[in-house]
Parts: structure tokens; C-alpha cells; sequence
């Protein structure tokens, strides 16, 4: 992190893939929650992950994002294979992660919940010794970014409390879209939100893939999913049962395969994996 | 670059409405007014040396009230302060009046002071214990160790440099003592900590949202553990600035220290469930007690009126923090 927080890696081509897990297995003592799971996250998309309450998705992120260690299967993050043992490994691979439940500090500003725990500091003795903050470019830089992201803000420095609930994601989601390097990982980002509210998260998951970092989106919300999505991951009973487009399949399909009315054939799409 | 040159003119623009907002604005008035009302009742009360002697009577509550800010923001709270502050002063004493060296006597003092703090921020971080019953817990802890210590005596401090902190040079006809000095200097030290620095946010986002804080990536245990060992360190220096005072390690002394820190604090505008406040509102939250105390006094009312004025004073902040928190859901 030099002068440009936001400077990224060299993104791949459209289409290439990015992260990809591989036969992942979680038991929890009797249960399986996840049981040979698979992902494959290409570049340049939203990758849309749904399932029925217990189908995995959770745990299958967990692992994705370093929280959860599991049994067996490996993740690759660009061919490589990866092995988190917590989430702070994820983050240094350039995997960000936004939580549903509003992971921000509400008293603090919102130049310092962007930077929190990624503080810039001073150039020369004043930030090496004295470990004093560059306030400026902080404000500055976070005023940048949510231009960037086209998020309209009051003040960057006013408290996160005086924000909406959709601000307030869009705290988070900006955060996650200015450290990510990689991939960006959403868990249910707009389950508190209203619909005026998940509309302006909506729109800044579109700005972050277009702007080349692909995401993952776990959501329960079957109209944001099909606003959003590239492509549909579908788990059942802890395994991937289908990958489809919101072109190829309609809302009540994917619901029917979530819910093992409808079969998904497993991989839908000819030139998966 | 324009619109951040335009924000910054919108801020000074509105300077008066944002210093109203401030959190030490509003202690800040009741301090001016309670100074206001005690000038006009009583001649002695504005006279330089009435108001030294109201900075002085400061000293030990508010550097143990630094410490007891910091353990606040974090949302944890100390019962043992005024406990860990009293040991201090025994063992120093004790080991000078034992003809030992001063300068290892005070560096042990300072050390075991240290160890407690560190003792409560470990159990705190590591084991994940409420603040309030380990501090509780330690307090009886330091206590017994202070009376096993002394023994049912107390030691009269004659070393100079023990004493100190009560030392005293004039400015005008205005007597400072250094022991003023110290505990503006840290005032200033850990003003400067908590505001200018990535540990003073990651204190204050600690304090506001624990679970958002770890999820960012601070390390929650270790800065934890810094604020209490730190604390701790500062009550040590507390202990020193009371030696200084008044010059007689008594096991007895700072009965009422841990919780006027508390109350400090708290009408300072620091908010009891964490991650809001200021220090500057701590310093001016002991002044407000040590004023009140004071003029008191001089208008003659009855002491235990003292009590219950800032017992008032208390509920109202307290009362008024959560009118504010409301509001804002």
C-alpha cells in the first residue's frame, strides 16, 4: 500500500478462473454441512451462490474467506493452492470480505471505518516514530473512492451513525472494493436492508465488477440475485447442485432446484470446470 | 482537490455549531458555571491560591481517571484503580522507610502497579472475563496485599525523591506544583495516543463495535492487553503524585479515588458503553468534582452535600449519554 491504496494486480482476462474450491468437505460432529462442495469464481463476474437454510452456503463461504478451516478439498486462488487458517490470511491474498450485519464502527467517521485497521500514517519520523496518522490523505483518499464508486455520501467525516442502513453497507462494501485486490466476498449484504436501500448496494456490486474485481454473493433474496448475477451457483444438501445464468433458468427453476423439486444437472454449463 | 478546499471552509464556516456539538462542551459550560456561582458566593475561591490548591487536590484523581478512560472506551470499567494506586504507595514507602534504595523502590512500585494492569487486561483479553468482576476481584486482591504489606501502620515518606511531585515552583503568585506538570503531561501523552494514532481508533472502534473491530483485522486481545497494562502503569504514577501530596503511606488514604475517577469520567462525556468520549472531558470532568468539593467548602454548607451534588452530577450525565444514543436509532 504506496501512494494508491487502490492500485490492483494485473487483473486476468474476462473469463479466466479465479477461485476455485475443490471437493470441500466440513462436518460438524454428526452433520455434514458441507459434503464435496464445489466453486469455480471466474473474472469479471458476480457469482451468485443460493440455497435453502442448512444447504452449505454459509460454511462454503466460511471456507472461502478463511473463517472456517475444512475437512478436506483444497482452494486454489489463481491455479495456487491456498491453505487459510483465518480470515486475515484471506485479506493478504487480496480476498475482502462484507458481512451482513453491518460490520462498521457507528461512532467513528467514515474516512476512519474505511481505514480502520489499515490506518495510513505520516511519511518520515512524524509516522515512524511518533506513529502519527495522515488524517488528510486518509479523507482525502476515502473521498476518492466512494467518487470512484459513485456512492454519494454526506461529509466523509461524519459519524457512520447519522447514515442510513444502506450507507452504512455501502461503508462496508467500499471498504471490502478499495483493499481487495483479488475478490470480493458479500454474505447476504442487503438482508437489513430496505428496497430503496439493497438498490444502492446492488448498484455498487456492479460498479466493483465492472470495475474488474469479480464477487461472490451469498443471498437469499432471489430478485437481487437475478438483478446482479453472471451466473447462479445452487447448493442442496451441501454439494453444489446446479450452475446456471438468470438467462437460462427463471426464478421459480432455481427455487425448485434449491428446494429438490427440480433436478439440476450438475454442471449445467458445457465448458464448466 | 476543490471540493475538499470547499469542505474545509463549510467546516470553519460552522465552526460555533461544531464546537456546541463537541463532547467536551458541555462539561466544559457546567465547569465555567459552577466556577461563576463560587466566585460570587465566596471571595476565596478566585484567589490564585484557592485555585492551585483546587488543581493540586486534582492530581491523583485525574491521572488514575486517564487510565480509567481509556479501560472505559474500550466499554470495560476498573474497580481496582484507587486499590492498585494505595498498594503503590505502601510498597514504595515501606521499602524507603526500610532504608532501601529510593530510585528501585519507585521502579518497583511502578512495577508491580504495571503487573496488575497487566494481570487485569490478560484475564480481560485472554480469557474474556467482564471487566467489572475482575477488577472487582483484584481490588480485594490489592487490598489485602496492602494491609498484609503494612502491617496495620502506615510510613511516613521523608525522601525527596518520593515526595517530589509535591514540590512546588511559583509562576507569578501562582504556585505549580511538579506533580501538575506530570499529570498534564499525560494528559497531553495520551491525548495524543488516543486520537493521532491507529491505536487510539482501534481503542475507540474496540469500544464501539468489538465484533466490526475484529472483522477489520485489529488485533482485539492485544490492544486490550496494552490499555490495561498501561493504565496500570499509570496508576503507578498516580501513586507517586499521591506520595507527593501528602507525604504518608497510609493504607487508609484514597478511599473514594476509584470511584471519583469513575465519576470523572463519566461527567466528563465519556459514555459508560464505550468507544465515545474524550480525555480532554475527563480532565475537565475532575475539575468539575474537585471545584464542586472545593467551593463548597468555602460557602461553609455541610460536606455531605458534596456527595450528593455529585451524585446528581452523575445521573445526569449518565442520563443524558443515553437520551443522545437514543436519539440517533
Amino acid at each position: 500500500m504506496t501512494m494508491d491504496v487502490t492500485t490492483k494486480v494485473a487483473l486476468p482476462p474476462k473469463g479466466t478462473v479465479v477461485l476455485e474450491a475443490r471437493g470441500i468437505t466440513k462436518r460438524y460432529g454428526q452433520v455434514t454441512a458441507l459434503d464435496h462442495a464445489e466453486l469455480e469464481l471466474r473474472a469479471g463476474e458476480v457469482l451468485a451462490v443460493v440455497g435453502d437454510n442448512g444447504a452449505g452456503k454459509s460454511t462454503l463461504i466460511k471456507v472461502l474467506c478463511g473463517a472456517v478451516v475444512p475437512d478436506e478439498g483444497e482452494v486454489l486462488l489463481d491455479g495456487k493452492p491456498v491453505h487459510f487458517r483465518s480470515p486475515l490470511d484471506a485479506r493478504k491474498l487480496g480476498i475482502e470480505t462484507v458481512y451482513q450485519d453491518l460490520a462498521v464502527a457507528p461512532a467513528l467517521d467514515i474516512a476512519t471505518n474505511l481505514f480502520l485497521g489499515r490506518e495510513l500514517r505520516r511519511k518520515g519520523p512524524l509516522g515512524g516514530w511518533f506513529r502519527l496518522l495522515d488524517k488528510n490523505r486518509m479523507r482525502r483518499e476515502a473521498q476518492h473512492e466512494m467518487d470512484q464508486l459513485k456512492f454519494h455520501l454526506p461529509a466523509i467525516d461524519s459519524a457512520v451513525e447519522k447514515l442510513s442502513g444502506g450507507q452504512r453497507q455501502g461503508v462496508a462494501v467500499a471498504r471490502a472494493a478499495i483493499f481487495a485486490r483479488r475478490l470480493v466476498i458479500m454474505d447476504e449484504p442487503t438482508a437489513a436492508l430496505g428496497v430503496r436501500e439493497s438498490g444502492q448496494v446492488l448498484n455498487l456490486i456492479r460498479t466493483i465488477r465492472d470495475r474488474g474485481l469479480p464477487v461472490i454473493l451469498i443471498s437469499h433474496d432471489m430478485p437481487h440475485v437475478f438483478e446482479v448475477a453472471d451466473r447462479i451457483q445452487i447448493m442442496r444438501l451441501g454439494r453444489r447442485a446446479a450452475v446456471t445464468t438468470p438467462q437460462k433458468h427463471t426464478m421459480s427453476q432455481v427455487v425448485a432446484i434449491m428446494t429438490g423439486a427440480a433436478r439440476g444437472d450438475e454442471p449445467v454449463e458445457a465448458n464448466g470446470g | 482537490m476543490s471540493t475538499s478546499s470547499l469542505a474545509a471552509s463549510k467546516r470553519n464556516a460552522i465552526g460555533l455549531g461544531r464546537l456546541i456539538t463537541m463532547p467536551t462542551f458541555g462539561p466544559l459550560i457546567v465547569l465555567i458555571v459552577f466556577c461563576a456561582i463560587f466566585s460570587l458566593a465566596t471571595k476565596t475561591f478566585f484567589a490564585t491560591g484557592n485555585l492551585s490548591l483546587v488543581v493540586q487536590q486534582s492530581v491523583i484523581v485525574g491521572t488514575l481517571a486517564i487510565g480509567q478512560t481509556m479501560i472505559i472506551l474500550t466499554a470495560g470499567i476498573d474497580l481496582a484503580n484507587g486499590g492498585i494506586a494505595v498498594l503503590g504507595t505502601i510498597l514504595a514507602g515501606r521499602l524507603v522507610a526500610e532504608q532501601q534504595n529510593p530510585v528501585l523502590s519507585l521502579l518497583f512500585a511502578l512495577f508491580i502497579c504495571t503487573s496488575f494492569g497487566l494481570t487485569a487486561g490478560l484475564l480481560v483479553s485472554r480469557l474474556m472475563l467482564p471487566p467489572f468482576i475482575v477488577t472487582l476481584g483484584l481490588l480485594g486482591i490489592v487490598t489485602a496485599i496492602t494491609r498484609l504489606t503494612a502491617q496495620g501502620g502506615a510510613f511516613p515518606v521523608t525522601d525527596d525523591l518520593l515526595s517530589w511531585p509535591g514540590n512546588a515552583f511559583a509562576v507569578g503568585d501562582t504556585s505549580i506544583t511538579y506533580g501538575m506538570i506530570v499529570m498534564f503531561i499525560l494528559y497531553v501523552l495520551v491525548w495524543y495516543l488516543l486520537t493521532q494514532t491507529a491505536w487510539g481508533r482501534h481503542v475507540y472502534a474496540i469500544g464501539n463495535n468489538r465484533e466490526a473491530a475484529r472483522l477489520v483485522g485489529i488485533p482485539v486481545q492485544a490492544r486490550l492487553l496494552s490499555v490495561y497494562t498501561f493504565a496500570g502503569l499509570l496508576y503507578g504514577i498516580g501513586a507517586w503524585l499521591a506520595l507527593g501530596r501528602i507525604p504518608n503511606a497510609d493504607p487508609n488514604a484514597l478511599q473514594n479515588a476509584n470511584l471519583d475517577s469513575i465519576t470523572a469520567v463519566v461527567i466528563g462525556g465519556t459514555s459508560l458503553f464505550g468507544g465515545r468520549g474524550s480525555l480532554w472531558g475527563t480532565l475537565i470532568g475532575t475539575l468539575i468534582v474537585s471545584v464542586l468539593r472545593n467551593g463548597l467548602t468555602l460557602t461553609g454548607i455541610d460536606p455531605l452535600w458534596q456527595d450528593l451534588v455529585t451524585g446528581i452530577l452523575v445521573i445526569s450525565a449518565v442520563a443524558l449519554d443515553q437520551i443522545s444514543r437514543r436519539k440517533q436509532r
